[in-house]
């Protein structure tokens, strides 16, 4: 089982949470050449190692946070919240 | 390599079975190949199998970075089938199949391919109605699908839960040519075909870095020397991301998901198909019986990405009430073994073989849920595309380019998520 610390509710096992994606990606503007949109949605850098992803607290607080975590260990490196003003809700 | 036929095992039945030479060479690496197929598991050694024998391409070597068949080639759950309904996947499972149909005489090795049908149950009309659909499309192609009622299927498989008030059991979609191989036979029945043709099998062989030269790979640098190949193919299942990579050629459709599949203790007769209960939003849980007895079954991904050939515990938890669902006899049964596969889930859940942006490098990957087996069709197609330098009509659409183009060949329907096409 990963645990995974949950701002709000704290250690929490993986179950109660849903994974989400490549935290990484940024999309791109409504009016950007399709080739950015096709980059965006389509592919994947697929690190192997560490990588942020989008997990949501789904069984608990709801809350979308975003993890670092290794893709070969399942070590956790850190968890924020997703939302930059929760971040710095949490932050204090 | 000495032929298997009755004659030569009766002679080495009385010479105390010593008239057998090994099955394949430990040959060194040559500085260069014509061919070189990077993965040595199915695909990549059926690969180099139809290259030798379809495309009398003869110098060519397959490269794995353990021992052969050491990754997702002994981390399925064996079953063959062919009830894909997209254009271009219809006609190239239907293709594999047939492939699996003669592959123990063609290899001259026992793959043990057993036809003992594919049998999906079905739990509510909608699922009748598009199964239904989806096996007349199929059959439209040549292959082969039944739709059995009720009183058939208790006919056929008496021994399962039928008293589901939640997911009642209406009926089941069989495909009867569909079954199980044996995993082990098939890596080394295509090795050892294979190597008499020529083929060099470099194992503990693993690539770790590659030249490119003027818009082509000029040599990949491995851990037993630099080796120069005129065509390289990746075929590296779940690791395709990081090779291509080490190519320096961005990102791919692709995400690696781990998979993972569990083999009871062994038991007297007790199923003899591949059974599926997949009730839409509650469950995906498949089991068939090994010729040892084990129960072999496994389900959904482990919902994250990763790279660890290990499961989680979640997952076990799911698999086991799958299996109490829908046949609570295997109750007491006590697992022997679970492992997790890396998968290389694509983003609509079909593969890739095709041409890249490198000249003379080759794709095979994004086999998903597929993998084992896709492989004999796989090597074929994969062989005709390196040896002819251009995709044939079946995998026309098979490429990286087909997102922006919007042909997405999606069976499930999940859209660009990977983890959803299981």
């Amino acid at each position: 089982m990963i645990i995974i610390k949950c701002p709000y509710c704290g250690d929490r096992d993986h179950s109660e949470f849903s994974y989400g994606s490549d935290a990484s990606i940024v999309y791109p503007s409504l009016d950007a050449p399709e080739k950015d949109w096709v980059e965006a949605v389509f592919f994947r850098e697929n690190i192997k190692g560490i990588q942020r992803e989008t997990w949501q607290h789904s069984n608990g607080c709801r809350m979308w946070l975003e993890v670092e975590r290794s893709t070969i260990t399942h070590e956790i490196k850190s968890v924020k919240p997703c939302h930059t003003q929760l971040q710095k809700v949490f932050e204090k | 390599m000495t032929r298997f036929n009755a004659w030569n095992v009766i002679k080495n039945g009385f010479n105390g079975n010593s008239g057998w030479s090994r099955q394949w060479r430990d040959p060194e690496p040559k500085a260069s190949y014509d061919a070189v197929i990077v993965g040595g598991g199915l695909h990549g050694l059926a690969t180099a199998y139809y290259l030798a024998k379809n495309h009398n391409m003869h110098n060519v070597a397959v490269l794995e970075k353990g021992w052969i068949g050491g990754g997702n080639a002994g981390r399925n759950t064996t079953i063959v089938r062919s009830n894909y309904m997209m254009p271009g996947n219809r006609e190239f499972y239907e293709h594999t199949l047939r492939l699996w149909e003669n592959l123990s005489h063609d290899l001259n090795y026992n793959v043990m391919f057993s036809q003992r049908s594919h049998v999906l149950l079905i739990n509510n009309p909608g699922a009748l109605d598009s199964f239904a659909r989806r096996y007349n499309t199929m059959r439209l192609t040549g292959s082969d699908g039944e739709l059995w009622d009720l009183n058939k299927l208790k006919n056929k498989i008496p021994h399962l839960n039928y008293d589901n008030g939640r997911f009642p059991i209406l009926g089941a979609i069989v495909q009867p040519r569909a079954g199980n191989a044996r995993h082990d036979s098939a890596v080394w029945g295509y090795a050892r075909a294979a190597d008499s043709l020529g083929v060099d099998i470099l194992q503990n062989c693993e690539v770790t870095g590659v030249t490119r030269k003027n818009g082509s790979i000029e040599s990949l640098q491995t851990t037993r020397g630099d080796i120069k190949g005129k065509k390289i193919g990746f075929a590296v299942a779940g690791h395709t991301s990081v090779l291509w990579q080490m190519a320096e050629l961005g990102n791919l459709p692709i995400e690696s998901h781990k998979l993972q599949a569990f083999v009871t203790e062994a038991v007297k007769p007790l199923l003899d198909c591949v059974l599926i209960y997949a009730p839409a939003g509650a469950a995906h849980f498949y089991i068939s019986q090994t010729n040892k007895g084990s129960m072999v079954f496994g389900g959904e991904l482990d919902w994250y990405k990763s790279y660890a050939q290990r499961g989680n515990l979640p997952t076990v938890k799911e698999n086991g009430e799958g299996a109490m669902a829908i046949m609570p006899c295997l109750g007491k049964l006590r697992l022997l073994r679970h492992w997790a596969g890396v998968m290389d889930m694509s983003m609509d859940g079909s593969f890739f073989m095709c041409k890249t942006p490198v000249e003379n490098l080759y794709l095979n990957a994004g086999w998903n849920y597929g993998g084992f087996k896709a492989s004999p069709a796989s090597g074929w197609y994969f062989a005709d595309l390196i040896a002819n330098e251009r995709p044939h009509k079946v995998i026309a659409n098979h490429n990286l380019e087909r997102f922006e183009k919007g042909i997405n060949i999606d069976e499930s329907g999940s859209g660009p998520d990977p983890k959803m096409h299981g």
